[in-house]
């Protein structure tokens, strides 16, 4: 008897003198939890001040799984006052696996509208461990117009839990996956709070011991201006495509659309899985960003840049001629390249042209013959100026670098050496090289700037922001140059009245009835790959091989306040079908302001 | 005067006992320390039903009644006990093999087989008593220390009710019942080596019980040796009362204070793991009071088994005491983690009313002994 009266306590002495210190700790994590408060995630604004992505409350059914004797009985019930999809219960089961602590509430449906809200308060007393939580959520006033520009955020799962920082997100549901919501992951994101409650053994909270707020992520500010992307969105219509427009001054971006877009606001309440495989699946693969991501050849929109390179590298004059027959040929070969304006009946040809009307006109053969007579060497250098060929963007950091093909290139990629028919094709835009609207409207920006190259950015400047690197000028084109560059392109719109073969090539389309100066270059690209391993429906390979149409283009051309660059997939002809696109958004931007003039 | 000058004399203790609380067959010292160990319980009581009013009031009852069953049992002369001895047993086994046969039914439609229903837990609380009095009753008129067949016959009246307990199934219930009887096995004069023989076969043929377990009562031994392995499940209450008493350190957290306790992480706080209440707001020096306290009752106890005039009297005195050194020692070890948890309540200090009477009754079994002249 005594030896067990021993044995008692020495087992006290062990847990309340030897062990103290270790229950004691235990007691407190017991008692004492500490809460992440969740920082609310910076505001993003257009230039304009409006408010593009927005937080709001919003009301979720959330389940305490400790508190509820059978789960499934209790969701069949609610399903009786609430509908519960099999997809809510997958989710559901999923976070009760990531559940921290017990007595944690873990949601079960998301985003319950008043009326939900409303019958569920009336038969609360009907269940017991089943609440309503409330969460703020991202919010997307415009919907799908700046899905592709401003992005979206998601609710984080497991792999990125593994990438993010995991103290630092402690509490944060949602992540920016997309456009600036992701670039400015950091900016926007704020500092996590934290708050040390004490708690029973139910969760249930009896007060607060200590609190450390939360700061909320800071305001961005973004050079976009709401208004010229919803006319660059009706502009665009229901076409497939891209249009990109800067600020020559400032390479602030005005407007980035990408059609067919997406509404960010489904990505952030959840959409099912059968959804988002109808979106994932489609052929018009609406979450890819064509602005930014999508690779073209350019076709004649580069003529400005081979055209320069040819001056610099003096192996032309702005003076010089060549007899446009509207086909060429390399020494000792074959092969025929063709002029645009050729048709099976009529070999076509522009006649004498020297550089102005090689422009205006835009005439391959003159390109042709330009593209060979530089070294490939000469015309890359001069081309990377213009960042052709890698991300000038100062914060899209996922912005594709498109391809300026070179013989190593070529070499490494094809195990092939650069024939003197690859320096042809580039001539025209055409061949490997290929260019984002996004780089298409910096090239436009940097001869809007007569050589000014600008980095492209999304948000106007601010301490703690990424700052621009220093970017030189393109180096060559003396200011002559560049004047007669801008003149060549006003050309393509405004030279009218001179018989087909002397007008520019969108005049007709955007160059009658304009009342400022515009200088542009259109292009119209050559799909030559069909997309294989798709569904073979007629209509739609038909409608894919269809041509993709260009234009570049910029104004006032003297005084340049908007630099633009759109792209019409499938569209057609380049001054026909983008032209009037870049019209239509240039006049939204410029009219007003003329008039207030 | 006279009776005061009579008192304080030497050598006459025995005569000053005689007073007029021996004379209505109480023990003033053995009531006073239990009136103690019960004010103490009421106290910490109070604190672990965070002050409700109710239950608190419930408790005094409940005592008092108990302390009434006392006084009534010791009233009664120890020759009514070994005359109703065998009697009270054949009703107790009769009555376990009602509950058994009724059970059954009660079973099919119940999940909960550790809840005492009444009919359940009545026969089994009247065995704590009814056994070890059968046991004495059998020993009183054979010569001591006893034969190898006379232990065969104990052992077969111990058996018998207790294996019908734990069929119930309620092994806990079923080893206090089989302990009881057997302490008085062991007070007739078991010899020491069959004791040991019995450890060592006990022990050899452990293996051969875990089978014979219900995957409940395999749960909660597994459970002792690793509590962490369910956190949230099986392993909650002796995590929970474990760290309720360690966190409790020398001097406790102040009455009322306890954080386990009062925050509902220690569950039964009330019942049977009270003794994790003292722990965490008394510390180690409340328990160790408590314990001295159990310890001068069992003291006594067997100090008045000792001195009792016949062999019954003698035998139940002494295992009624280790009965309830039983409860004690099994109690506290379950809640700090020593014992698989059985459904044992903390003498005189958990919650409830049941076990206070049973426990009582037998003291008031052992003041009749002590009180009533040889018979």
């Amino acid at each position: 008897m005594i030896v067990l009266l021993g044995v008692l306590v020495v087992r006290l002495v062990h847990l309340q003198v030897w062990e103290y210190q270790a229950y004691q700790t235990r007691s407190d994590q017991n008692r004492i939890q500490v809460q992440a408060l969740a920082p609310p995630r910076g505001l993003v604004f257009d230039r304009r001040g409006e408010l593009l992505a927005d937080n709001r409350t919003t009301y979720n059914l959330s389940l305490v799984t400790e508190r509820i004797e059978s789960l499934a009985g209790t969701i069949q019930r609610i399903n009786d006052i609430v509908s519960i999809t099999p997809a809510d219960i997958s989710g559901f089961e999923k976070r009760l696996a990531r559940k921290q602590r017990p007595f944690e509430s873990v949601a079960l449906r998301l985003s319950l509208t008043e009326e939900e809200r409303a019958v569920l308060a009336v038969n609360r007393h009907r269940f017991a461990g089943v609440g309503i939580d409330t969460e703020l959520i991202r919010y997307y006033p415009y919907g799908p117009l700046f899905s592709h520009a401003v992005g979206s955020v998601r609710r984080i799962n497991e792999e990125d839990l593994r990438q993010l920082d995991e103290t630092a997100y402690t509490g944060t549901k949602f992540v920016g996956k997309r456009g600036v919501e992701k670039s400015y992951e950091r900016v926007l994101h704020g500092e996590v709070g934290y708050q040390q409650v004490e708690a029973d053994a139910h969760g249930r909270i009896q007060g607060v011991l200590e609190n450390r707020p939360a700061i909320s992520g800071s305001n961005i500010t973004l050079h976009l201006d709401s208004r010229l992307q919803i006319a660059a969105a009706a502009a665009l219509g229901e076409r497939r495509g891209a249009i990109v427009a800067i600020e020559p001054a400032t390479g602030g971006i005005l407007a980035l659309v990408s059609q067919p877009g997406y509404d960010p606001n489904l990505f952030v309440s959840g959409m099912s899985g059968a959804d988002f495989k109808v979106m994932s699946d489609s052929l018009y693969t609406p979450m890819f960003n064509r602005a930014v991501n999508g690779q073209y050849a350019p076709g004649s929109t580069i003529k400005p840049i081979v055209a320069l390179a040819g001056i610099v590298n003096k192996v032309t004059t702005w003076e010089e001629t060549i007899q446009d027959e509207g086909w060429f040929k390399l020494p000792n070969q074959d092969r025929i390249y063709r002029d645009w304006t050729w048709t099976r009946t009529n070999s076509g040809g522009q006649g004498v042209v020297n550089m102005n009307r090689a422009i205006y006109r835009s005439s391959n053969v003159y390109f042709y013959d330009l593209a060979t007579r530089l070294s490939i060497d000469q015309l890359v250098s001069f081309a990377d100026q213009f960042g052709i060929g890698r991300n000038l963007a100062l914060d899209i950091d996922d912005a594709s670098p498109g391809l300026l093909p070179d013989p190593v290139w070529k070499q490494g990629y094809k195990g092939e050496v650069w024939y003197p028919g690859d320096s042809v094709n580039m001539g025209i835009g055409q061949g490997d090289l290929l260019v984002t609207p996004l780089q298409m409207a910096t090239v436009a920006a940097t001869i809007a700037n007569r050589g000014r190259v600008v980095q492209p950015r999304m948000a106007i400047e601010r301490a703690g922001f990424a700052t621009a690197a220093s970017v030189l000028p393109v180096v060559g084109p003396t200011p002559d140059d560049w004047e007669a560059m801008v003149d060549s392109m006003e050309d393509v719109v405004h030279r009218g009245n001179k018989g087909f073969g002397g007008n520019g090539t969108a005049w007709a389309h955007i160059g009658r009835d304009i009342s400022y100066r515009m200088a542009g270059k259109s292009g119209t690209v050559q799909v030559v790959e069909i997309k294989q391993g798709e569904e073979y429906d007629e209509e739609l390979l038909e409608e894919f091989d269809r041509k993709h149409a260009w234009f570049i283009a910029f104004a006032p051309a003297d005084d340049p306040v908007i630099a633009i660059a759109v792209l019409v997939e499938n569209g057609g002809g380049g001054s026909s079908v983008a032209g009037p696109v870049a019209r239509e958004v240039i006049d939204s931007y410029l009219l007003p302001q003329l008039v207030s003039r | 005067m006279n009776q005061d000058f009579i008192r304080s004399m030497p050598g006459h203790t025995r005569v000053s006992q005689m007073t007029w609380l021996h004379r209505i067959h109480i023990d003033p010292i053995l009531l006073f320390l239990l009136a103690t160990v019960a004010t103490y319980g009421l106290m910490v009581l109070y604190s672990a039903v965070n002050g409700d009013e109710v239950l608190f009031n419930a408790q005094i009852v409940r005592l008092s009644l108990a302390f009434a069953v006392l006084a009534v049992g010791a009233q009664l002369p120890p020759r009514l006990y070994v005359r109703w001895a065998p009697f009270v047993y054949v009703f107790g086994v009769i009555l376990l093999v009602l509950v058994l046969l009724v059970g059954v039914t009660v079973k099919g439609a119940q999940r909960w087989l550790d809840i005492p229903g009444i009919t359940r837990f009545q026969p089994s609380e009247l065995m704590k008593i009814g056994v070890p009095m059968a046991v004495a009753w059998y020993f009183h008129d054979k010569p001591l220390p006893p034969s190898f067949k006379d232990i065969c016959v104990a052992l077969v009246i111990v058996a018998v009710p207790a294996l019908f307990i734990v069929r119930q199934p309620d092994l806990g219930t079923g080893i206090l019942v089989a302990l009881s009887g057997l302490s008085v096995v062991v007070l007739a004069g078991l010899p020491w080596r069959w004791m040991l023989y019995s450890v060592i076969g006990f022990t050899a043929a452990a293996p051969a019980l875990w089978p014979i377990l219900t995957a409940y009562q395999r749960r909660r031994i597994l459970t002792l040796f690793d509590p962490e392995s369910d956190p949230l499940g099986a392993g909650w209450n002796i995590m929970q009362s474990t760290t309720a008493i360690g966190s409790g350190g020398l001097t406790g957290k102040g009455l009322m204070q306890g954080t386990q306790s009062h925050l509902d992480f220690l569950t039964e706080a009330q019942t049977d793991f009270i003794i994790a209440v003292v722990g965490e707001e008394l510390g180690l020096i409340g328990i160790v009071v408590l314990l001295v306290l159990y310890v001068l009752i069992i003291g006594r106890g067997l100090y008045m088994a000792v001195q009792a005039e016949s062999t019954f009297g003698r035998l139940l005195a002494g295992a009624l005491t280790m009965t309830f050194f039983v409860y004690v020692f099994v109690n506290i070890a379950m809640v700090s983690g020593l014992l698989p948890v059985v459904g044992v309540p903390l003498p005189l200090v958990s919650y409830g009313g049941t076990s206070a009477i049973t426990l009582m009754a037998g003291f008031g079994i052992i003041m009749s002994i002590r009180t009533h002249k040889a018979w």
